[in-house]
Order: structure tokens, then C-alpha cells, then sequence
């Protein structure tokens, strides 16, 4: 391993700045891709169920 | 033992067998993804003329190739729902866009955090980048003519042919370091003379691109589903509907 202390690896030999906004956006990119995904599920899920049950109103009346 | 493939090719197969697939893809991928940084950040070496900033290929070149491979993938998805005309299909070649898409940007962002420190520029209309910064445009072509065309079947055979078309960009981006003279470097990993880099380097980049490879079946799947239950009017087909209790309640 080539890092003497948590600073020194955060410093990253001076390029810290570029290094680690490489890979947060990264990881921000995935994180938020996932979470929209998880919302358009639960929204698409909620309409048709609301879509569903309209329907089933509908024949019961 | 044979497996009758074409059986998922109905999205009422495919919706539940995705379901399932989609944690296994996920965790695998997560995991491969801590021990690719693992490796990137504290077992592969210094580079020589670089130093630090090298590291940033740990994300870079799996971004950049899965932009251009999932690309590739949308339009074979693209050309299958043409010739068959499959449902299925189309709404596959829609779930890939934006994630292709995603790693364009990530391709380009990181390559600018790159160029920077290693070239003095942000940017240079380079033949490499030039050409990755239209497969974005591609992708967002690809998705902005969709969300114009409100006919659904118009919709999926526009957006269709134009990433078909578009597919003649990818081998440009991929040997435009071997074409033009580029500022961009040539590639690190070549199929005629292998690597140039570290066995270590090399080792936590491929397994960087093997987890962004999973993580993308396993965004890409949840996405078909989404569009799946937002295309289709019929009750979802889910293992467990959702839908059945309240209805009964409704009752």
C-alpha cells in the first residue's frame, strides 16, 4: 500500500480535487438512478391500481 | 436440459423472471464493485509519468465502454423490434437509453477531471471526444423522440431507426485514437497487444467494467418493468399481486 495516512490518500499525490470528483459523481449518478427508479415503480404501481380499482367500480355498478 | 427461450419473449414471462434476476445482478455487482476499489485504491501502483490521477480510469474506462456497448445493445434491440415487430423488444431498446446515456455523460465528465491535470484542458475537440460527445447526443436524440411522438407505435419506430442509424458511431468513437492523431491516449487494453498496464491496474479495471456491466442489467431490467406496468393496461404480472386485497376491500 502506498498511503503513509488517511490524508495522504485523501490528497491523492495533489489530484484529491480530480480524483474525487470522479468517483462521486459516480456514485451519485448510480445512487440517484436507482432512487428514480424506485419512485417511476411505486408511481407507475399506484396509477394502475388506481386505474384498477376504477375498473372494478365500474363493472360492480 | 433445454430451455425454451422464447417463452420470455412475452412480457408477461419476462416481468416476473426479471424480478428475480434483478437482486442477484445488484449484489453481485456491489460487491465486485468494493473489490475493484479496493484493488484501484490500495493494491494497484503509482503510475510512473501520472502519478494520482490515473486512478480515475477505474471509472472512467468502464463508464466509456459501457456507453459505447450499451449503445450497441439498444440497437440490436432496436433492429430485432423492427424485423419482428416484438413488444418486448422495443420496450428494451427504451429501458437502455438512459442509462446508456448516464454513462456517456460519466464517460465525458470524468475524462474532463482527467484532461485537466494531465493536458491543462478541461475539453478539446479532439477526434475522441468529439465523437463521444455526439453518442450523447444520440442517446438524447434517441429519447427526446419518443417523449415527442405521443402515438406509441410511431414513437418506438422512430426512436428505433434512429439509434439504428446512429450505430455507425460507435466504431468511429472506438478506433478514432488509432485514425486521427489524438490528444486522447490510445487504448490501454488491446485485443492484438494485450495490456500495457500493471497486472493489478488491469485486474481492478476489468473488474470495475464487469460490475458496471452488471449494475446496468440490473437498472436497465427495472426499468423494462416500470415501462412494462406503465404500457400495459392488463393487472400487473407480478408473483404477488398488489392489486387484489384493496380490490377485494373495495368491495
Amino acid at each position: 500500500m502506498q498511503w503513509g495516512s488517511a490524508s495522504e490518500f485523501f490528497a491523492m499525490g495533489g489530484y484529491g480535487l480530480y480524483v474525487w470528483t470522479s468517483f462521486v459523481a459516480t456514485a451519485l449518478c448510480m445512487v440517484w438512478e436507482v432512487l428514480a427508479l424506485w419512485r417511476r415503480r411505486a408511481a407507475a404501481r399506484a396509477e394502475q391500481r388506481a386505474a384498477l380499482l376504477g375498473g372494478t367500480d365500474e363493472t360492480a355498478a | 436440459m433445454s430451455v425454451n427461450w422464447s417463452k420470455y419473449s412475452s412480457p408477461q414471462a419476462f416481468y416476473p423472471l426479471a424480478g428475480r434476476l434483478i437482486p442477484w445482478f445488484a449484489v453481485v455487482a456491489v460487491a465486485l464493485m468494493g473489490v475493484g476499489l479496493y484493488m484501484g485504491f490500495f493494491v494497484a501502483p503509482t503510475d510512473f509519468q501520472q502519478g494520482e490521477s490515473y486512478r480515475i480510469i477505474f471509472v472512467h474506462v468502464p463508464a466509456a465502454w459501457m456507453s459505447m456497448f450499451l449503445y450497441v445493445v439498444m440497437a440490436v434491440w432496436a433492429g430485432i423490434a423492427m424485423g419482428l415487430n416484438a413488444r418486448l423488444s422495443f420496450m428494451m431498446a427504451q429501458a437502455i437509453a438512459p442509462t446508456g446515456a448516464m454513462f456517456t455523460f460519466l464517460a465525458l465528465l470524468t475524462g474532463a477531471m482527467w484532461g485537466k491535470p494531465t493536458w491543462g484542458a478541461w475539453w478539446v475537440w479532439d477526434a475522441r471526444l468529439t465523437s463521444e460527445l455526439i453518442l450523447l447526443f444520440q442517446y438524447a436524440g434517441v429519447m427526446l423522440l419518443r417523449t415527442s411522438i405521443d402515438d406509441l407505435r410511431r414513437a418506438d419506430r422512430s426512436s428505433a431507426v434512429f439509434s439504428l442509424v446512429g450505430v455507425v458511431n460507435v466504431p468511429i468513437i472506438y478506433f478514432s485514437v488509432q485514425w486521427w492523431n489524438t490528444l486522447h491516449q490510445g487504448a490501454s487494453v488491446s485485443m492484438s497487444t494485450g495490456s500495457k498496464m500493471a497486472a493489478t491496474m488491469l485486474t481492478a479495471m476489468l473488474l470495475m467494467t464487469v460490475a458496471f456491466w452488471l449494475y446496468s442489467i440490473a437498472v436497465i431490467l427495472a426499468r423494462a418493468r416500470c415501462i412494462m406496468i406503465e404500457r400495459e393496461s392488463q393487472p400487473v404480472w407480478d408473483e404477488k399481486p398488489a392489486v387484489i386485497p384493496e380490490a377485494v376491500e373495495a368491495r
